[in-house]
């Protein structure tokens, strides 16, 4: 019995066709999810997911996020899924840059918020490069 | 009885408006199709948001987080998403008349959009904040929003913030709507948030990672700015469609208009022909 799964940002519906497994960035650590996986509700931090489809193997960049787990099926939602192909190595770079000027900036005690999502920001350009430059 | 001049000046006039509908219906229908795959691609992930939210929501009571919280009170805050620019048709009636009937008639606003603002000032109520949402909408520019509606409710100073917005159904039609954001009530807001996709109850039962209070941490503030971002991309795809319809219907009007006043003209300018060559004919008669 193949497990569905289905990875969706706020743009788009980025992946949905049945897997054979796929390993999510638990916030716990790296999680591998087989058909018929007790159910689960994770939180997922920016890292890489990868999943056996068709007997390839493909690797997406994801951003913080949750996964809900079922039986048969895995969802995943997330603010960032992106292929090797779609990061920029250069843009990603300027991202990251921009947001840590931007920390500086900010009042940390003042605006806890704008700091998290700044963060989380990096963090998930940071888990971008970091898989676009290894699988070089 | 209007002489030919004046027909032809008024043909040159309705011609002139109707170019304009036309002009600004082609912008409407550019930037439709743009707000609308915005509203649909959001409605994904709105979706299974609340889905989860909903699977996960039996394990929690309303105690568990201060979201949830439902209160006594009665006071309330809401969050009006209105157009900028009129000529969007009914849009903004409608929305108004369905403010009136469902929210408390001394509730406090917070608006986007300048024309139920204007409105809303004009009625006396009391406004609280107006914040300003660029198109097409960034989600950087609803989150401040979410979080001023968020410190609102946790402040204590309202017991419940709602959203008054226009739901986007379909091109010719959107319906406006008035959903309550805080305390959280994600059944009832899986109606309106296009939820054919969603079921009440799936039976399962599921674990935490890394534990279910975290998750439920860090899940809430999530569906609440999603909320919010959604409703203003369904407010947009609806007011961007609204107006593409009542421009088109403009353009028709004046086309239909121009037809029956040339079908005037026409006849006005064959009858003064035939009365000159009458002229003509009896004068000829006449010097027989």
């Amino acid at each position: 019995m193949p497990l569905q799964l289905d990875i969706v940002t706020p743009e788009k519906k980025a992946f949905s066709a049945p897997v054979d497994h796929v390993y999510l960035p638990g916030a716990d650590g790296e999680l591998g999810v087989l058909p018929m996986h007790a159910g689960l509700v994770t939180a997922l931090k920016p890292g890489e997911l990868r999943y056996l489809h068709n007997g390839q193997t493909t690797t997406l960049a994801i951003g913080s996020g949750f996964a809900e787990i079922t039986q048969e099926k895995v969802v995943v939602l997330t603010d960032m899924a992106l292929g090797e192909d779609e990061i920029d190595e250069k843009s990603t770079e300027e991202a990251i840059e921009r947001a840590q000027e931007k920390l500086k900036s900010v009042d940390h005690s003042m605006d806890a918020e704008e700091v998290a999502y700044l963060q989380s920001v990096i963090s998930k350009s940071t888990a971008a490069l970091r898989f676009k430059r290894r699988s070089h | 009885m209007a002489n030919l001049r004046d027909i032809r000046r008024r043909i040159k006039s309705v011609k002139n408006t109707a170019q304009i509908t036309r002009a600004m219906q082609l912008v409407a229908a550019a930037k439709m199709k743009k707000a609308q795959d915005q509203a649909l691609a959001g409605r994904e992930y709105s979706s299974h948001l609340t889905q989860v939210l909903i699977d996960i929501r039996k394990n929690f009571s309303e105690e568990s987080h201060p979201l949830l919280e439902k209160r006594e009170g009665k006071r309330e805050l809401v969050l009006v998403i209105s157009t900028d620019k009129g000529l969007c048709g009914p849009l903004n009636t409608n929305l108004a008349r369905k403010l009136r009937a469902v929210a408390s008639p001394d509730a406090d606003y917070v608006t986007v959009g300048r024309k139920l603002r204007v409105l809303l000032e004009k009625l006396g109520s009391n406004i609280v904040a107006d914040f300003v949402v660029k198109d097409p909408v960034p989600f950087a520019q609803t989150r401040p929003i979410a979080k001023f509606l968020t410190e609102q409710f946790l402040s204590g100073k309202y017991d419940k913030v709602s959203i008054a917005f226009t739901n986007f159904v379909n091109t010719l039609r959107q319906e406006p709507e008035v959903v309550t954001l805080l305390p959280i009530r994600e059944q009832a807001n899986a109606e309106v948030f296009g939820a054919e996709t969603i079921t009440a109850d799936r039976g399962h039962d599921f674990t935490f990672e890394p534990n279910a209070a975290e998750v439920l941490a860090a899940i809430l503030p999530l569906y609440v700015n999603y909320e919010v971002f959604q409703a203003h991309v369904e407010s947009r795809a609806s007011e961007h469609s609204a107006r593409m319809v009542a421009m088109k219907s403009a353009t028709d009007n004046a086309k239909k208009f121009i037809k029956e006043l040339t079908l005037e003209y026409n006849k006005l300018r064959q009858g003064a022909i035939t009365a000159e060559l009458l002229e003509i004919t009896t004068a000829m008669k006449a010097m027989e």
